[in-house]
C-alpha cells in the first residue's frame, strides 16, 4: 500500500489545505496521539491486511458489485453504474470502516468501543463488529433519534451493544458525537472510539477515508473490466459527513479527468432554514477536533441541520471535503427531500431497487448532470432503503 | 504594567482560589453581579466562560449552563459589552475560558483587542491544539498582553508538560483526573502520586489544579500540592439554585476559604 503524498491526502501535520488538524482537548490529546502514532503502521502490517480483506469478502461481502443500471442510463441517455453498497452487511457502506477500526482497536488492545450514530446505521455497523469479536460495544444516540429509528435501536441492543442517549443540545447526532468524545475522555486507556464519518480529530478523517477507499478501488477495476476504462467521467455520492463520497473518490482524487460530485441535503431548500447543506450555508470553524467548514451562527455557535433523510443531518462535513469543495477538485451541489424520494421511486421502479434516503440525494442529480452518450458515470449506492419505508409509505397513493 | 495574573502568582502565590462561572448565567445580566459578588467574598481570580453549543470536555452542570446562557441571548459580542467598564471595580485577574471556535468567528485580533481594552489578563481555549498557538497566535496573544494558560492531565508524558511549561506564562491549569467537568468529587491517593510528579519536575510555572475540587476538604488537598485551585461546576450548581446571588456567592466562597 504504497501511496504517493498527493496535495488531496493528508499532511504530515494532519491537514488538508487549511482544513482538519487535531483540535482536541488536553484530555484527549493522549487518545488520539497514540492512535495517530500507531494507524499507519498497523493497518500495514501483512496480518492486518490478511485478517480485513478476509473479512470484507467473507463477512461483509465484497466485492460489492458494479452493475449496469440500463433503464436509469436509457432515460438519461448515458452510461449509469451502480456501486453496490447496499449489498454490504448490515446494509451500508458503514460496515467497511466499523470492521477496519475493530482491528486497529484490538491491535491497540483495548476492551471496549463507543460510537455514536444519528440514523443507527453506524451504530448498527459498529455494535455487528463488536459482536463479532466479543468486545464491549456503547453507542451514543440522540434522544430523538432513538425515538425516530427505533428499529435500528432494537437492532443494535439485539447486537448486545448498550444504547445510551444523548439529552443535551439538540438530542441528534452532534450530540451523540459530543457523548461519545466525553465517554472517551472519561476512559482514555481501556477505550478505542470508533467514528462513523470521515470527521473528528486526526487521524481519523484519514484513517475513514482508507478503510473506505476499497469502494474505489473495486470501481476501477470492475469498470475496466466491464467497459475497459478504468477512470469514470463522473463518481457521484451523497455527503452528510461524507465517508461514503471519500471512500469513492478516494483512488481519483488524483485523476484530474474524473470529475467528483457531491451532493448534500438542501431539506426543505437551501433558504428555508430547514437544511444541511453545509457547503452552501456554512463557514469555516472547529468542530468535534477539526477544522472544517460548519453551519454556524455569527457568534459561531453550530446550527442544527435538517435533512428528511438522518444520516445527512450533520453540520459539517469531513475536512477532507471542505477542502476540495474550497479547491474546487469537487463539485457540491445539493437537492431537496422532494427531490431525494423522487429519485428514490424512480430508482425501485427502473431497477428494481430501494435506495436509502441518503443515497437518493445523489440520484437526484442525475436529472441536472448533463452527461452525454458515451459518458461513464459512477453512482456510489452507498445504503438500501429498507431503513426508510415508514417515510417512504407516505408517498405511495 | 505587569500582568495581573503574574502579579498575584508573584505576591501571593499559595492558596489561590480560582472560580469557573459561565456569562450570562443564570440571567443573561448576571455575568458583571457574579463577578463582583467573588471580589468581594475574596475570590482570587476568575475565569469567565465564553458558553458553547458543543463543549466536549465539559460534563452535565457546564453544559447545561452553556446552553442555558445561549438561550437567554448570550454572545461574545455581549460578553465585551458588559466587561466594558469591569476594571472600574475588578482588581483580580479575569480570565476567558471557552473553545476556539466562537473566538474564530469573532475573530482572533479583534477578539485580543476586546480583550486588552476591557482588562482580561489571559485566556483558557482548551481545544486550541499547541502548534496552532505556536504558529499561529502566540505573537498575537503577547501582543496584547494576553497570557494563554494550557491544561495538563494525568495522561500528559513528563515530555509534553516541559514543552508546555516552556509555551506558558503565568500558571500551568493541572486538570486532577481523566474526565470532563464535574465528573468525579474529591481527589484520590492516585492523583495524589500525580500532583508529586509534576511538583518533582521544576517547572518555570506555577500550578493550579482543576477538576473535583468542590469544598473546603478538596480545595486544601489540592493546595498542598500547587498554588491554588480552580472550582467550576460546584460554583456553577450553586448559581443555578440561588434566589439570592450575593449572599450565596459570599457563603460558597467562605467556606471554602473558612472566614
Amino acid at each position: 500500500m504504497i501511496e504517493e503524498a498527493t496535495q488531496y491526502h493528508v499532511n504530515e501535520k494532519g491537514y488538508y489545505g487549511r482544513f482538519g488538524g487535531a483540535f482536541v482537548p488536553e484530555m484527549l490529546y493522549p487518545n488520539v496521539e497514540e492512535l495517530r502514532k500507531n494507524y499507519l503502521q498497523i493497518i500495514a502490517e501483512p496480518s492486518f491486511q490478511t485478517e480485513f480483506q478476509a473479512l470484507l469478502r467473507d463477512y461483509v461481502g465484497r466485492p460489492t458489485p458494479l452493475f449496469f443500471a440500463s433503464r436509469l442510463s436509457e432515460k438519461y441517455g448515458t452510461q449509469i453504474y451502480l456501486k453496490r453498497e447496499d449489498l454490504c452487511h448490515t446494509g451500508a457502506h458503514k460496515v467497511n470502516n466499523t470492521i477496519g477500526q475493530i482491528l486497529v482497536a484490538k491491535r491497540l488492545n483495548k476492551q471496549r468501543i463507543v460510537a455514536e450514530t444519528g440514523a443507527g446505521q453506524h451504530g448498527v455497523a459498529t455494535a455487528t463488529v463488536c459482536a463479532l469479536m466479543g468486545m464491549e460495544c456503547i453507542v451514543y444516540m440522540g434522544e430523538l433519534d432513538i425515538e425516530r429509528q427505533a428499529s435500528n435501536v432494537a437492532r443494535m441492543k439485539m447486537l448486545g451493544a448498550e444504547v445510551r442517549a444523548a439529552t443535551c443540545g439538540s438530542k441528534t447526532l452532534k450530540d451523540a458525537t459530543n457523548e461519545a468524545m466525553r465517554h472517551w475522555i472519561n476512559n482514555p486507556v481501556d477505550t478505542h472510539y470508533i467514528i462513523g464519518s470521515v470527521v473528528g480529530p486526526h487521524p481519523y478523517p484519514d484513517m475513514v477515508a482508507r478503510f473506505q477507499s476499497v469502494i474505489s478501488e473495486e470501481i476501477r477495476w470492475q469498470l475496466r473490466e466491464k467497459t475497459g476504462r478504468e477512470n469514470p467521467d463522473y463518481v457521484i455520492a451523497c455527503v452528510g459527513g461524507g465517508s461514503n463520497a471519500a471512500g469513492a473518490f478516494y483512488h481519483f482524487l488524483d485523476e484530474p479527468s474524473v470529475r467528483l460530485i457531491a451532493l448534500e441535503a438542501a431539506g426543505k431548500g437551501l433558504t428555508s432554514g430547514h437544511s444541511a447543506a453545509t457547503t452552501a450555508l456554512g463557514k469555516p470553524g472547529v468542530l468535534h477536533g477539526s477544522r472544517t467548514i460548519l453551519m454556524q451562527t455569527d457568534d459561531g455557535q453550530i446550527t442544527e441541520p435538517y435533512s428528511i433523510s438522518a444520516g445527512l443531518d450533520y453540520p459539517g462535513i469531513g475536512p477532507l471535503h471542505a477542502y476540495l469543495f474550497d479547491s474546487g477538485r469537487g463539485e457540491f451541489y445539493s437537492a431537496t427531500d422532494e427531490e431525494a424520494v423522487q429519485a428514490a421511486f424512480e430508482l425501485a421502479q427502473l431497477e428494481g431497487i430501494i435506495p436509502a434516503l441518503e443515497t437518493a440525494h445523489a440520484l437526484a442529480h442525475l436529472s441536472r448532470l448533463g452527461a452525454r452518450a458515451h459518458e461513464v458515470v459512477v453512482i456510489n449506492l452507498s445504503g438500501r432503503g429498507d431503513k426508510d419505508l415508514a417515510t417512504y409509505m407516505k408517498y405511495i397513493q | 504594567m505587569t500582568n495581573r495574573i503574574i502579579h498575584l502568582l508573584q505576591v501571593s502565590p499559595k492558596n489561590l482560589l480560582s472560580i469557573y462561572f459561565t456569562a450570562g448565567f443564570p440571567q443573561l445580566g448576571d455575568t458583571r453581579a457574579v463577578l463582583k459578588a467573588l471580589q468581594e467574598s475574596g475570590a482570587d481570580l476568575v475565569e469567565i466562560g465564553i458558553p458553547f453549543s458543543d463543549p466536549i470536555a465539559d460534563g452535565e452542570t457546564i453544559q447545561q449552563s452553556n446552553q442555558q446562557a445561549l438561550d437567554n441571548g448570550m454572545t461574545l459580542k455581549l460578553l465585551f459589552e458588559q466587561l466594558a467598564s469591569m476594571r472600574q471595580e475588578i482588581a483580580m485577574p479575569v480570565l476567558l475560558m471557552g473553545y476556539i471556535n466562537p473566538v474564530l468567528q469573532f475573530g482572533v485580533e479583534a477578539f485580543c483587542q476586546n480583550c486588552q481594552e476591557v482588562g482580561v489578563d489571559g485566556l483558557i481555549l482548551p481545544d486550541m491544539p499547541l502548534e496552532v498557538y505556536e504558529e499561529e497566535y502566540k505573537e498575537l496573544f503577547e501582543q496584547y498582553g494576553l497570557l494563554n494558560i494550557f491544561l495538563i492531565t494525568p495522561q500528559t508524558s513528563n515530555d509534553r508538560i516541559h514543552q508546555i511549561d516552556y509555551l506558558s506564562d503565568g500558571f500551568i491549569y493541572m486538570v486532577s483526573s481523566a474526565s470532563v467537568t464535574g465528573a468525579k468529587s474529591g481527589i484520590s491517593d492516585d492523583q495524589e502520586v500525580y500532583f508529586k510528579r509534576v511538583k518533582s519536575l521544576g517547572l518555570k510555572n506555577p500550578q493550579l489544579i482543576g477538576f473535583g475540587i468542590s469544598n473546603r476538604e478538596t480545595f486544601l488537598r489540592a493546595t498542598k500540592h500547587a498554588s491554588g485551585a480552580i472550582i467550576g461546576s460546584a460554583f456553577v450548581k450553586i448559581l443555578r439554585q440561588t434566589s439570592n446571588l450575593e449572599k450565596d456567592i459570599h457563603t460558597f466562597i467562605a467556606d471554602i476559604k473558612n472566614r
